[in-house]
């Protein structure tokens, strides 16, 4: 009898956390559904009435190009350097200072950049400082330990006996990291790659807070710009009516993409060539 | 190559070392005892933080006490129940969607449906209901390994001697899995501490005590957030800052020293 009960209360609870994406899903749905035609559009201007979401889309797809163009070397090198240079000493120690730096709160890393980046741009390339490549930079540094964690065990997945035989026909460190060990760890390197396009591009509060969120196509990179997610952020509080719907409705244009890449990342890993 | 490398490993260390270093040494200064147990005043520009502590702790404690028994429900339902078959498969797909998406979503998720739906307004209640939808997919996995870790041989030795299968859950499985599931617990309350995005649009902005679950509170982190965003006073932006990474940093210590502790064991 307890038994039953049990099975039937743990059934519920699973049921209760499968249906939470659904539920997300459904609401931005629901609430966002009667702006969707007014997405399309490459001015957002709430006062005028106006909801195109092209410049907040270019934003966040500039921003998060961007920080990948650093994360990503950065990132392989440090799985490298984690997986194959460092002695277990040594990589006891970055370790947890990788594991600590991503537990920190974005929120901090928005004001770090806003008190250091900022100013330092301001002071060699002018202007307001906000901009989309304060964005890039505050970014990258956030996204970099997931990076060079996950490359790390694609590296690690890699046999041991094709290093071996490599070393052993005299190749190089750097040969066998160029020849044998990025090409083996493709599928679980780009999967890492995947996962931090995807946490650069649902991030919220670094990027609103250094960015300058000015919402339209920048010219340069020490143009401000505005995302999908800082946009929602800066609204909200005050929206009301189609602006609300607007807002709701670019939400489920963030999710669409969210879970795109999510798929994309799964597949990546499960391609195989050193993923898991 | 390997010296290349090296560098590349030093610079990033320092660099991580040298943004902490530098919150310590501009935050230290402000955040006594006195900063974190007064109350601000002229908006955050004077005074300390208690109303956004007491907010952080309440939204973190909320959050929890719904996410843990859900997460670890389904870890339960997932390990031991759970026929296998495409129903298992759909829902840890769903579930592990969840992990994946953007807080700034829970926050608009959690807006349409407690804050404005459910009546409850910004509210902590509306804050950590929402937390702890966004806690659920830490905690599932978490729990799942830790449970699904614990000796097919020790259920068996259980069913043995007659216990059915939620006695054995209660009286063994659990006991063995619970460092592991503290550890998760763990980790998941410091996402809690720190995540801002999810609670400014749920929980709202208020800085005030807190005196009932429908009342709107500022947790520490939207506090640092409009402080440094309106420029209202740097060091007590920095003391905050440096208070929400030590409490981070503490949990997130706090939880690798259990998974050593029950690695050892």
């Amino acid at each position: 009898m307890q038994d039953r009960l049990a099975r039937a209360a743990l059934t519920a609870t699973a049921l209760v956390s499968a249906a939470g994406i659904l539920l997300i899903a459904l609401a931005v749905t629901v609430e966002g559904w009667p702006a969707l035609p007014h997405l399309f559009g490459a001015v957002w201007s709430p006062e005028e009435g106006r909801f195109g979401v092209l410049p907040l889309l270019a934003g966040s797809v500039l921003v998060t190009l961007g920080s990948l163009a650093g994360a990503v070397p950065l990132g392989i090198g440090m799985g490298l350097f984690l997986s194959e240079v460092a002695p277990p000493q040594v990589a006891d120690l970055v370790r947890p200072l990788l594991r600590g730096m991503a537990a920190v709160p974005s929120v901090v890393f928005g004001f770090l950049g806003l008190t250091l980046v900022v100013p330092w741009i301001r002071a060699w390339f002018g202007g307001p400082g906000l901009s989309l490549l304060a964005g890039c930079i505050v970014l990258a540094v956030m996204v970099l330990p997931t990076m060079a964690s996950v490359a790390e065990d694609a590296f690690r997945a890699v046999d041991p006996s094709l290093r071996e035989g490599a070393y052993a026909l005299g190749a190089s460190p750097g040969q066998v990291a160029w020849r044998l060990l990025l090409p083996a760890a493709r599928g679980g390197l780009a999967a890492a790659v995947v996962l931090a396009l995807g946490r650069a591009l649902g991030e919220t509060m670094a990027v609103l807070m250094v960015t300058g969120n000015a919402a339209a196509l920048p010219r340069s990179p020490l143009d401000p710009v505005r995302t999908l997610t800082g946009n929602i952020a800066l609204e909200m509080a005050y929206a009301t009516g189609r602006h609300r719907q607007a807002l709701f409705a670019s939400g489920a244009l963030l999710l669409l993409l969210n879970l795109a890449v999510n798929q994309l990342a799964r597949r990546a890993a499960g391609r195989g060539g050193g993923g898991r | 190559m390997r010296p290349l490398l090296g560098a590349l490993a030093l610079a990033v260390s320092a660099t991580m070392i040298g943004l902490v270093a530098l919150l310590v040494v501009q935050g230290a200064g402000n955040l006594t005892w006195e900063f974190l147990f007064t109350m601000p005043s002229r908006a955050g520009r004077e005074g300390g933080i208690l109303p956004a502590l007491l907010s952080t702790l309440w939204l973190a404690a909320g959050a929890m006490a719904l996410a843990l028994p859900l997460g670890l429900g389904t870890a339960l339902w997932l390990v031991e129940y759970a026929p296998p078959g495409r129903f298992v498969g759909a829902v840890r797909t769903l579930t592990e969607a969840l992990a994946g998406v953007p807080s700034i979503l829970f926050g608009l998720f959690g807006f349409a449906l407690f804050v404005v739906r459910l009546g409850w307004g910004p509210s902590l209640l509306a804050g950590s209901a929402t937390l702890a939808l966004m806690l659920l997919p830490t905690i599932i996995r978490t729990s799942e390994e830790a449970v699904a870790a614990v000796p097919r041989s020790l259920r068996e030795g259980a069913a043995a001697l007659g216990a059915t299968r939620w006695d054995a859950i209660r009286l063994v499985v659990l006991p063995q899995a619970a460092p592991g599931i503290l550890t998760g617990a763990m980790l998941a309350l410091g996402r809690a501490v720190g995540e801002t995005a999810a609670v400014l649009l749920t929980a709202g902005t208020d800085l005030s005590i807190p005196r009932s679950p429908l009342d709107s509170g500022r947790s520490m982190a939207v506090h640092l957030y409009l402080l440094a965003g309106e420029g209202l006073s740097d060091g007590r932006a920095h003391a905050t800052a440096l208070a929400l990474v030590a409490g981070v940093l503490l949990l997130n210590g706090l939880a690798n020293w259990l998974m050593r502790r029950g690695r050892k064991a």
